[in-house]
């Protein structure tokens, strides 16, 4: 009936007197990998618990492929991994990897699973002795048992090393190659910006911003950064471009995409008076302030 | 179906790895010994076996003990799970809350049946051994044993009841430890006032009885009581026991574990994780 594997549209909630979600519509095509992101408390992980079907909604609409949220079909399609999530201290990571996979009614390669997190060491030690990052890698091999459709990550950084981030990335992307639809609400900016197709941005229970990095720096016109350098005379050259002095030797240059060239042009007419040029482009830090921050109207 | 029993077999082993049962066991063991041979001084004024007089001791015993212990492990049930956060991540697999609330369930009552049949049991089998035991007595064990469990399963129904409504394990606990205190300690107190302020009129003829056997606890009381003369005389209690109809116990703690356990999963079905 659809082709989408996740589809969200115009979503309601109320928590008392509060809308927790206004107005949410977001899409996920198979093989799809989304950013979600936003403030504590833009409702990141309430929207994941209402595609989980785990807390009512009170408007619009949510499909997972074409199951209702919180039905066995949709329960079977849908991976979750939660923030911060523990476990039985007193069982082996096996066997709690065991029970989700008989839950999930997968046959599943248990020690395969967690060979593929990292855990082959401590496979038969107890979960209690795990540390935090341990405990989330074995959240991330239940999120890995049969194929999921959607596979719903709240927070999968957290906690985890630099090198375990990598890892964790790699695999989102083998999830995303076998056609999973992968929702990721993060706070670590700087890796989402580079390992998702599409960000979504949400903000006081809003959805703000929903479009691939590029179309969204379009959309905010956000200025790139040159930083100049010059050689000899910083005023000199701050008076000669109509930047501003940034400290004892350069100046800052702020322009739009579209006089980007221009503005080079210009500083390489300058000749020997500059010493070096930096570019910058917006990066999803100054997109996300822009988006995330911006004042309510 | 087999869902629920991967759940019981997890539960089983949580059980077992945290040393619950192996503590539970010997607490059984423990008391039931003791108050047997405490227990068996009347055995020659009342000319009955020794196996019934520590059935009566131990019919006491079970009271206090069989909720305490059931509430000691239902209370975590649901409200652990919220704290850990991993009830979210149990929820959104395919296995239906009913499925989770049964395989915990089944679990828990295996273990408290193990710790009951070990403890009663090697008592009976000691007082058997010293001061002889009858068709009669051996039966009172036996239902001992079997009353005992199904209050467990009553108190475990309820603790998971409580583990649903509160807020966090900790309070949960606390929810445990006041229904124990009401169920098994203040509501006879209560009944004892009303008995005495009624000085033996129409409330204590007919309606104390009634309310008495509709406590779980006093049910397992008199169930075990009427059901052998040798326990009512050892434990003397014979006169409420008389004054109601031979089902009214049975059918008190057996409709219990129902009632209990559908309260619980309605709460159960009400908690957002």
């Amino acid at each position: 009936m659809t082709d989408k594997a996740l589809s969200i549209d115009h979503v309601l909630k109320d928590r008392g007197k509060t809308r927790v979600l206004d107005d949410i519509t977001l899409s996920l095509a198979p093989g799809q990998r989304v950013a979600l992101l936003g403030h504590n408390g833009a409702g990141k992980s309430t929207l994941i618990k209402t595609i989980l079907g785990l807390t009512s909604i009170h408007g619009g609409a949510i499909r997972i492929g074409d199951a209702t949220p919180g039905s066995a079909q949709a329960r079977r399609e849908t991976a979750y991994l939660p923030e911060a999530v523990s476990f039985h201290p007193a069982l082996t990571g096996r066997e709690q990897l065991t029970l989700f996979a008989k839950l999930s009614g997968a046959k599943a390669d248990v020690p395969g699973l967690l060979e593929r997190v990292g855990l082959s060491d401590a496979l038969d030690r107890r979960i209690g002795a795990y540390s935090k990052g341990m405990r989330q890698r074995l959240g991330l091999a239940q999120v890995l048992l049969g194929q999921p459709k959607v596979a719903l990550l709240d927070e999968p950084t957290s906690g985890l090393d630099p090198i375990s981030r990598q890892d964790l990335y790699a695999i989102i992307d083998e999830l995303a190659g076998q056609g999973t639809a992968v929702l990721i609400a993060s706070h670590a900016l700087t890796e989402v910006e580079a390992r998702t197709d599409r960000i979504a941005i949400m903000r006081k229970g809003r959805m703000v911003a929903d479009d691939t990095l590029t179309n969204l720096s379009a959309l905010a016109g956000l200025p790139i950064r040159l930083k100049v350098r010059a050689s000899a005379n910083p005023d000199e050259l701050a008076a000669e471009l109509g930047g501003n002095r940034i400290n004892g030797t350069s100046v800052e240059l702020l322009c739009t995409p579209e006089d980007k060239m221009e503005a080079l042009r210009r500083v390489a007419g300058l000749g020997d008076a500059v010493a070096d040029v930096e570019m910058t482009p917006p990066k999803l830090e100054d997109l996300y302030r822009h988006y995330a921050q911006e004042d309510l109207q | 179906m087999t869902r629920f029993l991967a759940i019981t077999r997890t539960e089983m082993l949580i059980l077992r790895r945290n040393r619950w049962l192996l503590v539970a066991t010997l607490i059984m063991v423990l008391f039931a010994l003791a108050l047997t041979f405490a227990g068996s001084a009347p055995t020659g004024t009342l000319g009955v076996d020794m196996l019934t007089v520590s059935v009566a001791s131990m019919t006491t015993l079970s009271v206090y003990l069989a909720p305490l212990l059931a509430l000691m492990i239902a209370f975590d049930a649901i409200a652990g799970d919220v704290d850990r956060g991993s009830l979210s991540l149990l929820l959104s697999y395919p296995a239906g809350r009913g499925e989770i609330l049964l395989g915990k369930f089944t679990a828990h009552l295996a273990a408290l049946a193990f710790a009951m049949t070990i403890g009663f049991g090697t008592a009976g089998a000691v007082a058997a051994f010293f001061g002889g035991a009858g068709p009669e007595s051996l039966m009172a064990l036996v239902r001992l044993i079997l009353t005992s469990i199904l209050l467990g399963a009553v108190f475990l129904a309820l603790g998971y009841l409580l583990s649903a409504l509160a807020r966090g394990a900790t309070a949960a606990a606390g929810l445990s430890a006041g229904l124990w205190l009401v169920f098994v300690v203040l509501y006879d107190l209560g009944l004892l006032g009303a008995v005495v302020m009624d000085k033996g009129g129409t409330f204590t003829q007919s309606v104390f009885p009634w309310v008495m056997v509709a406590n779980p606890a006093d049910a397992f009381r008199l169930w075990n009581i009427a059901a052998t003369e040798g326990v009512a005389m050892a434990s003397g209690m014979t006169g409420a026991a008389q004054a109601l109809p031979v089902w009214a116990a049975p059918a008190s703690l057996l409709i219990w574990p129902v009632i209990g356990f559908a309260l619980a999963r309605a709460a159960f079905r009400r908690v957002e994780p």
